[in-house]
């Protein structure tokens, strides 16, 4: 059975899945019942300084469902913890002598004034926890004051803060990136200058999820009125998992470790986060849709899988997709590929000829007196939607053309690739292309 | 041993209310979105009267049920009483590409029940008359479909019935517990309340009005009276009390009369008014029913989901068998003699086996036929052909041998029986008539 063990900045545990810091990590009771279900490690809900924030008494969460009623994205209203920081040391420091062997990181939030770090940081040290996490991306209600996504949208403010906190902490400092930026590469060279361990990411992104028709009202609707909130669960996973890939395959921030967020519903969608550079993985919305849980689902599920490609560790595992990861202009133009679709499998819904024959290429032909399609490779560029469309799995395939010509371009297939760096129609080429290496 | 119950409102809900075939509120948009949304959707081509199904399953799985049922009486307005009764399972569900799923097809009647029980359609802004009268003879299936459409394009019609209320068999042919709630009355009030549509009962062609004035007052005539006479068994002792056709029984407890229910009851037939009366009767209170077809099971005319149904109500059902004759029993109620048949060469046979079976009650459900005993002193009515079958004969478009004489619905050779069958001739002869008018105008 292949190991799970995790070891992410110095701080080991059981296996590579946190609870990400949010209401799930808010308090002991939860913490415990985490701990319980199996649960590798937690970012413990976001201090501030006293007196804690107040949160809304309505509605924190608005949601948008995907079929048969799943929710396929989540937003959220709610601040870091609205309870004293000195109760949350005072449970952080029994949690962490009960469960040695997890994970315990603290999220923090504090102002960029030297008092609250200096003052508040030993004293997290001395509850036994792991690390810190800097909450640099909460893009609702805290960033009006200054903190949250304020700080993490600007990469001096980034470099600051964390030099900060690293000054008033020998503990491990990771950096959570708000995704609410431009370019995620500027926030994570800046915790690294700054001195950060590892960064993690993604918060959530701004959002307004939806407005009620009936009462022209954002939700989550506090008395008639909304606001942006953060947005997380499966719908954000591929913005989560560019920006991973960004930061691992960025020859400056090489060997920066990462901690990967964003919409981790599955053991896959942990498996990809980790194949694409991350240490480890932290978890949130599909705790909060079904319960702690799934976390064996999640960790049975990816050990099984490890099994079956002859993984062991997850240190194995970690980074081998980085390298596949490149610029468009890196990518192989001589490569050709044509839809297959299955006869045997089809079942005739006509979806992949609609879609190609009113907004592709025309490529799919309704064989006559029938409801069966074909390809017709003179006009098939190879673009995917067919099989995105349809509804039948592993019904329609890319197939790779390896010799011969291509009947649509009527050009021979060349075995060895050619990008647009060396692409004879490239204007200006390779010269002022090169982004990459 | 005969017992008299009327289809009272506490009956209906006691024992009809659980054969209502209905999805759960909660379960209407997760089968909603489990249709694929086909183009060129098989079951819309299967569809006799081409609702766009896919179309009106997504506006339901987008929470518009008032929009879903707009989009199926766009193709049919009889979308109420056909979410009801249509044999789905060999129509537009046989067809779905979903029907070799585990899950089996989209469930494509429930939601079209879904999208049509809770709202009452909306009345479209009329549009303006023009000069056109048409009559129609009959207020069933056919004819108010034939109805409806017309007026909406603005032509004025008569729609005369023999009876005294619109709906036809819809009204009093069907099992009580597919309309329960009155939906067929509710229905066929909604279609003939257009401004364009005058209602005249009580008005049977031949006796009350004659072909010849129609075809003088109105640029065209639509026939659509059904199939008023049931066929007889032609076997001795069939008049005997205890003996009854299904339809007009039905129609009678349809009516809220107290009908006999007998203990042990035989049906004669193997279509869906068979299964209906079997249905009713065995809910009605008979201990034992019968369900005897001359032929194979295969061979009924009752689908494969209607004689489950049956079955799930304890009625058995006897194929390769028939009724020789009909005699009283000794000790009260009736005797059967029931022949055997067999099947060789795909031809049911007499075995040479027969005996006799004890009944309280005996319904025939063998069929109807066109009903003429009013068609004789008109000359004109006389002069429509007929075709083998007995039933009036038209061309593709609905079009008798006489000129501007229209036929629809069951009454009219090229229909089957089914009430979606009735509103597809209804909308082929709607198009006929419009484009005749036009040519004329032209």
């Amino acid at each position: 059975m292949a190991s799970l063990y995790s070891s992410f900045v110095g701080i080991s545990s059981p296996n590579p899945f946190w609870l990400a810091s949010a209401p799930p990590t808010d308090r002991e009771v939860n913490v415990e019942r985490a701990f319980a279900a199996g649960w590798g490690g937690v970012v413990w809900k976001t201090l501030g300084i006293d007196p804690p924030v107040v949160n809304v008494n309505g509605p924190r969460y608005g949601f948008w469902r995907g079929d048969n009623q799943r929710v396929q994205g989540f937003n959220n209203i709610e601040l870091i913890s609205d309870r004293a920081i000195g109760s949350n040391l005072e449970e952080i420091a029994r949690v962490k002598a009960r469960w040695p062997d997890r994970a315990l990181v603290v999220s923090v939030m504090f102002p960029l004034e030297e008092e609250h770090w200096a003052r508040w940081l030993p004293e997290i040290e001395a509850t036994g926890a792991d690390g810190i996490e800097l909450n640099l991306g909460c893009p609702h209600g805290m960033s009006e004051r200054g903190m949250g996504s304020a700080m993490g949208q600007a990469p001096q403010l980034v470099e600051a803060v964390t030099r900060m906190a690293k000054a008033h902490t020998r503990l491990p400092v990771i950096v959570k990136l708000t995704p609410n930026v431009t370019d995620i590469t500027w926030s994570a060279s800046a915790a690294k200058t700054g001195g950060a361990d590892a960064v993690s990411l993604i918060n959530t992104i701004n959002s307004l999820i939806r407005v009620d028709l009936d009462t022209m009202a954002p939700e989550p609707c506090i008395d008639g009125k909304g606001t942006h909130g953060g947005y997380c669960g499966p719908a954000v996973k591929p913005i989560a998992l560019h920006m991973v890939a960004e930061i691992a395959r960025n020859q400056v921030l090489a060997g920066l470790p990462i901690s990967g967020i964003g919409g981790i519903t599955s053991w896959r969608d942990a498996a990809e986060f980790l194949a694409l550079g991350a240490g480890n993985v932290q978890v949130c919305t599909a705790a909060m849709l079904y319960g702690f849980r799934i976390i064996e689902d999640l960790a049975e599920g990816l050990a099984a899988w490890m099994d079956e490609k002859g993984y062991a560790s997850v240190a194995e595992l970690q980074g081998r997709a980085v390298a596949n990861v490149r610029d468009w202009n890196r990518l192989n133009l001589n490569y050709v590929t044509k839809a297959k679709i299955d006869a045997e499998r089809c079942i005739g819904c006509g979806r992949c000829f609609i879609a190609c024959e009113d907004t592709s290429h025309q490529a799919i032909a309704r064989l006559p007196d029938s409801t069966a399609y074909q390809v017709k490779p003179e006009d098939c560029v190879g673009c995917n939607l067919c099989v995105a469309v349809c509804p039948v799995p592993n019904c329609i395939d890319m197939l790779p053309m390896r010799t011969g010509t291509d009947p649509r371009t009527g050009s021979p297939i060349r075995s060895a690739p050619m990008s647009w760096l060396e692409h004879p129609e490239n204007p200006v080429g390779a010269v002022a292309c090169k982004t990459e290496e | 041993m005969m017992e008299r119950h009327a289809l009272t409102e506490a009956t209906v809900a006691e024992r009809f209310r659980g054969m209502e075939a209905r999805l759960p509120e909660i379960d209407v948009p997760v089968e909603a979105e489990r249709c694929f949304y086909c183009y060129d959707a098989p079951c819309t081509r299967s569809c006799p009267a081409a609702i766009d199904i896919p179309a009106f399953i997504r506006a339901l799985a987008l929470g518009q049920p008032a929009r879903a049922a707009s989009i199926i009486l766009r193709e049919n307005p009889l979308g109420m009483s056909c979410a009801r009764v249509c044999p789905v399972e060999t129509l537009c569900e046989e067809i779905c590409v979903r029907a070799s799923d585990a899950g089996g097809p989209v469930r494509i009647g429930l939601l079209q029940r879904a999208a049509m029980s809770e709202c009452a359609p909306k009345a479209a802004t009329p549009v303006p008359v023009t000069n056109t009268r048409v009559a129609v003879v009959g207020a069933g299936p056919a004819g108010m479909t034939v109805a409806r459409l017309l007026a909406e394009a603005g032509v004025q019609v008569s729609v005369l019935d023999a009876g005294d209320r619109p709906g036809g068999l819809n009204e009093t042919g069907i099992a009580a517990y597919k309309m329960l709630d009155d939906a067929a009355q509710k229905e066929a009030t909604w279609l003939l309340d257009h401004p364009h549509i005058m209602f005249r009962g009580q008005m049977a062609l031949g006796n009350d009005v004659t072909l010849a004035s129609l075809r003088e007052q109105y640029h065209a005539v639509v026939l659509a009276m059904g199939l008023a006479g049931q066929r007889r068994l032609a076997i001795p002792g069939e008049d005997l009390p205890g003996v009854a056709a299904a339809v007009p029984f039905i129609a009678a407890m349809r009516r809220g009369e107290a009908v006999a229910v007998g203990k042990k009851v035989l049906v004669i037939g193997g279509g869906m008014t068979a299964i209906d009366i079997a249905i009713q009767i065995r809910l009605l209170g008979a201990e034992e029913v019968h369900i005897c077809y001359r032929r194979g099971i295969g061979d009924m005319g009752a689908s494969a989901h209607e004689r489950q149904l049956a079955r799930e109500q304890g009625v058995l059902i006897h194929p390769g068998l028939r009724p020789l004759e009909i005699r009283e029993a000794a000790g009260g109620g009736l005797d059967a003699l029931m022949q055997s048949l067999r099947e060789e060469d795909g031809k049911w046979i007499a075995s040479g086996k027969s005996e006799f079976w004890h009944a309280d009650q005996i319904f025939t459900a063998i069929g109807q036929g066109l009903d003429r005993s009013a068609w004789r002193g008109d000359a004109e009515l006389m002069s429509l052909a007929l075709d083998a079958q007995g039933k009036i004969a038209v061309d593709d478009a609905g079009h008798t041998n006489l000129p501007g004489v229209w036929a629809a619905g069951d009454c009219a050779g090229r229909s089957s029986d089914l009430t979606v069958h009735a509103v597809a001739d209804g909308k082929r002869v709607v198009d006929a008539i419009l484009a005749a008018r036009k040519q004329e105008a032209a």
